[in-house]
């Protein structure tokens, strides 16, 4: 008798799926019948073997160089003894080889995530993916081309696995990971409904089941009722995002007609790759992070130049804002962030950072002085508080300019905008030399209400309460009298139910994650100024 | 013949010797017969140059001297060799 079961986590990427489960196995649920110590033995030296093929395989069609790089350091752990001489030996004496070789990697594992090193705390999930590839081939499950339209069950799951499905019309409930997390900005940016912090244990592969990625719920064996009202919500929202298509390739202009600009964040310049320019007026935050993450040596001038050029081809003319590395807070890099820092989020980040590090901050500002020569571009600094350090941030501007002159290097000066996040920057505005200002709005309720995003139970406090509209008024108000652009490009942006307030302040330049475009284009045509 | 062989080197790799220097150096280190150990220090402790699990557990952060040791016919060339990977900064950019 099939009963209907709700288990709740937190909303990560919104939407709704339905499918049948997909367990994906790490290894640890399925029931191995151990043989005698010298045929687990003989079984685990065949896994390893299998592992090592699927890694070789996997690294001819790598393509790109982190990846490779990440799949050869596994390889060469695969091939060295030290890593598996604790396994064979507990097999020897009668131990199953999975329970050996998952004790052996475990250790390694837990090694390697308490290191003060951000980039070696890393290299335990490249161990944790071994670990799983060598105990899945162990247990007989070889790496199955994952459907689209399932929901998928983990208890996490690597950016890799994630890129790897074909999703269509499926969904994602983890286990563990946070809406912030990696894989939850793929998801937003691809469509694909996800829920975290769900219980994952005891679930059976086919079971029918509902994902609701905005209520955060996994609906197993859902009714008949349940399953009527899901797919009449469905039709539903399909049927908004229709209308809603049909003004993505509009300007966004309001009920009394105004024009309001509305522009996409993106982490790099493949997320441009399924949006076309013409349906955006511009790109309003490009974050660098990504240039500086999953790799052993910071990117190089000749390497940033070439990422920003191609980006600005893509806008063809179009405004884009580069933010300069926000590294730090919830985004460590190894080998510049300081690891340990007791409170990141209050600790050395951003322009913080960048204004100690002149050796990393002067190659990022020379390679976009460069890049200002083929397109729109716009250089914004994150997390500013004092006036000075943005004053040093445009004597190092100058710097380099300088320096490229010199060299007969050609350059050009981008427009110098900040971040407002802080709320001191918020409520000091006009003291702030900045060509240009943007409104993180995440970060600036995160400071404002001093409550942690990531805290599921302070949810009512991450809602932009009536001292953040007044921060955000303000900034719009100073840009309005001293005709400085101001923009907004946290995630209040991409939100239709933020847009009134948002545009009752008098915010007319938005930018948000890719999805939300036709949403919030269409929500600008239901607003009017004056009611 | 057996012979003994010593070298030092200062690594500036960026962020120490982490998983692709490491790869690199566990693999030229094992396309020598000889014996061949890494140390932090000029007296150890010394740990195998041709196990990476080894190498990366030194967790060797940049600017530290690298030394080696050898022991076997090809000693000597193991460790300009080594020595040599280290000063070219692992290959990077290459």
């Amino acid at each position: 008798m099939a009963i209907e079961e709700r288990r709740q986590g937190r909303a990560a990427a919104p939407g709704l799926a339905s499918g049948p489960l997909l367990i994906l196995d790490d290894g640890a649920t399925s029931a191995r019948v151990a043989g005698a110590p010298l045929q687990e033995d003989a079984a685990l030296r065949a896994a390893m073997a299998a592992a090592a093929g699927d890694l070789a395989a996997l690294v001819a069609g790598a393509g790109d160089d982190e990846a490779a790089g990440v799949l050869a350091f596994q390889m060469a752990l695969l091939e060295d003894d030290a890593l598996t001489e604790a396994a064979f030996a507990a097999i020897a004496e009668g131990t199953p080889a999975d329970v050996a070789f998952r004790a052996a990697l475990d250790a390694q594992v837990a090694d390697y995530a308490a290191a003060e090193d951000a980039y070696f705390r890393a290299r335990a999930a490249d161990l944790e993916d071994l670990r799983d590839r060598v105990l899945r081939r162990l247990a007989g499950v070889d790496d199955r081309a994952l459907p689209g339209d399932a929901i998928l069950v983990a208890r996490d799951l690597p950016p890799s696995r994630f890129l790897a499905v074909p999703w269509s019309g499926g969904g994602l409930a983890l286990g563990r990971g946070s809406a912030t997390s990696h894989v939850a900005i793929l998801a937003r940016a691809r469509g694909v409904p996800m829920v975290v912090g769900a219980d994952v244990g005891g679930l059976l592969d086919g079971t029918p089941a509902l994902l609701d990625g905005d209520a955060g719920t996994l609906v197993l064996r859902p009714d008949a009722a349940t399953s009527a009202a899901f797919a009449d919500q469905r039709a539903e929202r399909a049927e908004r995002r229709a209308f809603e298509a049909g003004f993505l390739a509009k300007p966004a202009v309001t009920a009394d007609g105004e024009r309001v600009r509305v522009m996409v964040n993106i982490a790099g310049p493949d997320d441009l790759a399924t949006l076309d320019p013409a349906h955006v007026d511009g790109v309003g935050l490009v974050r660098t992070e990504f240039l500086f993450h999953g790799r052993d040596r910071l990117p190089d001038e000749e390497e940033q130049l070439a990422v920003y050029r191609r980006i600005l081809d893509w806008a063809g003319g179009r405004p884009v804002t580069i933010r300069t590395l926000d590294a730090g807070g919830d985004k460590p890099v190894p080998g510049l962030t300081r690891p340990g820092e007791s409170n990141p989020f209050l600790g050395v980040r951003g322009v913080r950072l960048s204004l100690r590090r002149p050796d990393v901050f002067l190659v990022q500002l020379r390679a976009l002085a460069r890049a200002a020569t083929s397109g729109n571009l716009k250089v914004m600094v994150p997390m500013v508080s004092l006036p000075e350090e943005l004053r040093r941030c445009r004597t190092l501007l100058d710097e380099a300019l300088a320096a490229l002159a010199a060299a007969g290097v050609p350059a050009a000066r981008p427009p110098l905008g900040m971040m407002v996040e802080v709320p001191a920057a918020a409520l000091a505005v006009a003291a702030f030399d900045a060509d240009f200002l943007s409104i993180g709005s995440n970060d600036l309720i995160q400071y404002t209400m001093a409550a942690s995003r990531d805290e599921p139970d302070l949810a009512d406090l991450a809602e932009p309460s009536p001292a953040v509209v007044e921060l955000i008024a303000r900034v719009a108000a100073h840009g309005a009298a001293t005709g400085r652009e101001v923009s907004l490009c946290g995630d209040l942006g991409g939100e239709p139910g933020h847009l009134p307030m948002l545009l009752g302040a008098g915010l007319r330049t938005l930018s948000m994650a890719p999805p939300a475009v036709a949403a919030i284009k269409a929500a600008v045509g239901r607003w009017k100024a004056a009611p | 013949m057996n012979g003994h062989s010593h070298g030092s080197v200062l690594m500036r790799h960026e962020v120490g010797l982490h998983a692709r220097p490491s790869v690199k150096l566990t693999k030229l280190a094992k396309s020598f017969r000889s014996r061949i150990d890494l140390g932090l220090s000029a007296d150890g402790p010394w740990i195998d140059a041709k196990s990476i699990v080894k190498v990366m557990a030194a967790k060797a952060p940049k600017d530290t001297v690298l030394h080696f040791r050898a022991e076997g016919d090809d000693a000597a060339a193991a460790v300009s060799a080594l020595v040599g990977l280290v000063e070219r900064d692992f290959g990077d950019g290459d």
